[in-house]
């Protein structure tokens, strides 16, 4: 019995379709190993080997990881929550209640999503504590420490955006005290500081082109729905794929 | 018609090893640290990633279970939430809404905290403690690191846990379903306060300014002259960066103090801006 799989999986491995789409073994050699690393696309941000040091759970505890985990999680549960959801003011709260009460895991898919947000925040606050902490911003390291401000900045901006989506009280008013502090922005703002000498109206200040309108509405609800599905995970996505190529080339900041 | 030159291929031996070999910089061959304190990925860091995966995965579907993302009532431009929170992460904002007026709390100070944490790895020049947990080496950077970190996290605390109705300060054991009445304090501003004390407008306007300018003039000066030994080892403008942010930042626990202790409203009012 045993060889007759053994000889299964080795028509199996032999076949040419087989090899077009896996060009190592299982990774129990260490040929196998550092081939898996170096072919596969989705690994191959990896290193083929990595110091001792950097594997110590307590100097990194995984947490710039797990933020990139959270990230994925959001995305595939964005998803879903998206084949459903309309961003349209008349219907938009009840997609979210259909989503609650009436279709299959969409609870649990919401659910997720808010508590994936919350981690990723809280993740981003702590691995960047971590990352002061252990000097890992220091040189050569400078610019990726930028990026990962950016990134932190991009976050907030994401749970900014999805915080107005369910289109309930919650999300209509933080979005409406959002925007008075935009408003109140120097220069750009109709109220701020040198708002109204530099020519800024009500209809045509840093708060009109965030809600698309004077109050928070229909057009509102557009942007911050094309900006928290598109616009912003591009961008993330985009800082993600520096900041990661930059961990790569420049090294993990152990200590050999 | 191409011609073919013949290279001399010889046999691979199979007792060389026919690695690269560089000269390298330095004062002794790194022999003991190199390749021997690496290990492959696959397993090594893959499984521990693994791991994590799995296991947050777990929290999060369990709390999913557990507690549900709420929802309210659908949006209404006609009744507005008493109080209204803003999301945890954004509550420290908020609460800064109290003491500072929007355009700073809400816009200056987080792109303060913004371009701050940018400059960081740019004004930080000390070499040490990189790739450890090393305080002994960089006192000032971890104070100060720490105390924004810790002013920030007590902000969200406040607004999370302490602010009910009308956003007054409510204790856990209060009752928070009664609105609390409107404190007896009224706030008044700085140079008001000081024509109180017979000065003339003027002059009062005048020692607000002066108040200001002189905390950052003297704030910048202190370290220049007693501290001269920090000031050569940054150099003008990372000290200037430094001692800027580093002023502003302690500037907003001061301007909090100042409004409980001594009801200040606005230390400087301008045409444009108070402050």
């Amino acid at each position: 019995m045993a060889d007759f799989f053994e000889n299964l999986k080795n028509k199996i491995v032999e076949t040419q379709v087989w090899k077009s789409i896996f060009r190592h073994g299982y990774p129990d050699t260490d040929t196998n190993r550092a081939l898996v690393m170096f072919t596969n696309v989705l690994l191959h941000l990896h290193p083929v080997k990595v110091r001792k040091s950097a594997l110590r759970i307590r100097y990194t505890w995984c947490l710039g990881g797990l933020t990139f985990f959270m990230f994925i999680l959001l995305t595939i549960t964005g998803v879903f929550l998206m084949f459903y959801y309309v961003p349209d003011t008349r219907s938009a709260y009840q997609n979210i209640k259909d989503l609650q009460y009436a279709i299959y895991f969409g609870n649990l898919m919401r659910n997720l999503h808010r508590w994936g947000a919350h981690a990723m925040v809280f993740l981003v606050w702590l691995h960047m504590t971590r990352v002061f902490l252990t000097g890992a911003y220091k040189p050569p390291r400078e610019f990726n420490w930028v990026v990962g401000v950016l990134l932190l900045v991009l976050t907030l901006l994401l749970s900014w955006t999805g915080y107005l989506l369910p289109w309930d009280q919650l999300a209509l008013w933080a979005v409406t005290v959002g925007s008075k502090m935009a408003e109140a922005s120097p220069v750009i703002g109709y109220s701020g500081p040198f708002g109204k000498e530099m020519g800024m109206r009500v209809d045509n200040d840093i708060r009109f082109m965030l809600l698309g309108g004077t109050v928070v509405g229909q057009s509102t609800l557009l942007r911050f729905y094309v900006l928290h599905c598109v616009g912003l995970p591009l961008l993330a996505t985009l800082f993600l794929v520096v900041h990661f190529w930059r961990i790569r080339k420049d090294g993990f900041s152990g200590p050999l | 018609m191409a011609i073919e030159t013949k290279h001399e291929i010889f046999p691979k031996n199979p007792k060389k090893s026919y690695g690269l070999v560089e000269l390298v910089r330095g004062t002794s061959p790194i022999t003991d640290k190199e390749p021997e304190t690496t290990v492959f990925t696959w397993p090594n860091l893959l499984f521990i990633e693994l791991i994590a995966i799995l296991l947050s995965s777990v929290i999060l579907i369990g709390l999913s279970m557990y507690s549900g993302a709420p929802l309210e009532e659908m949006a209404s431009p006609d009744t507005t939430p008493n109080p209204m929170k803003a999301p945890w992460y954004f509550l420290g904002l908020q609460e800064l809404l109290v003491f500072f007026d929007p355009w700073l709390a809400g816009v200056v100070l987080p792109t303060f905290i913004i371009v701050g944490l940018i400059l960081v790895p740019y004004i930080d020049i000390n070499p040490k403690g990189v790739g450890e947990y090393n305080y002994t080496n960089r006192k000032f950077a971890v104070w100060n690191f720490a105390f924004g970190l810790g002013l920030w996290y007590i902000m969200i605390i406040v607004g999370v846990y302490m602010r009910g109705l009308d956003w007054q300060w409510y204790w856990p054991w209060d009752d928070w379903e009664a609105h609390k009445p409107p404190s007896g304090v009224s706030l008044i501003d700085y140079s008001v306060i000081l024509t109180q004390w017979g000065l003339s407008k003027a002059a009062a306007q005048g020692i607000a300014y002066g108040t200001l300018i002189g905390y950052f003039v003297i704030g910048m000066t202190i370290p220049f002259i007693f501290f001269r030994k920090f000031y050569n080892a940054l150099g003008f403008v990372r000290y200037n960066l430094t001692m800027f942010l580093f002023l502003t930042q302690m500037g907003v626990p001061i301007k909090i103090v100042l409004r409980l202790v001594f009801n200040i409203k606005y230390l400087l009012v301008t045409p444009f801006f108070k402050i």
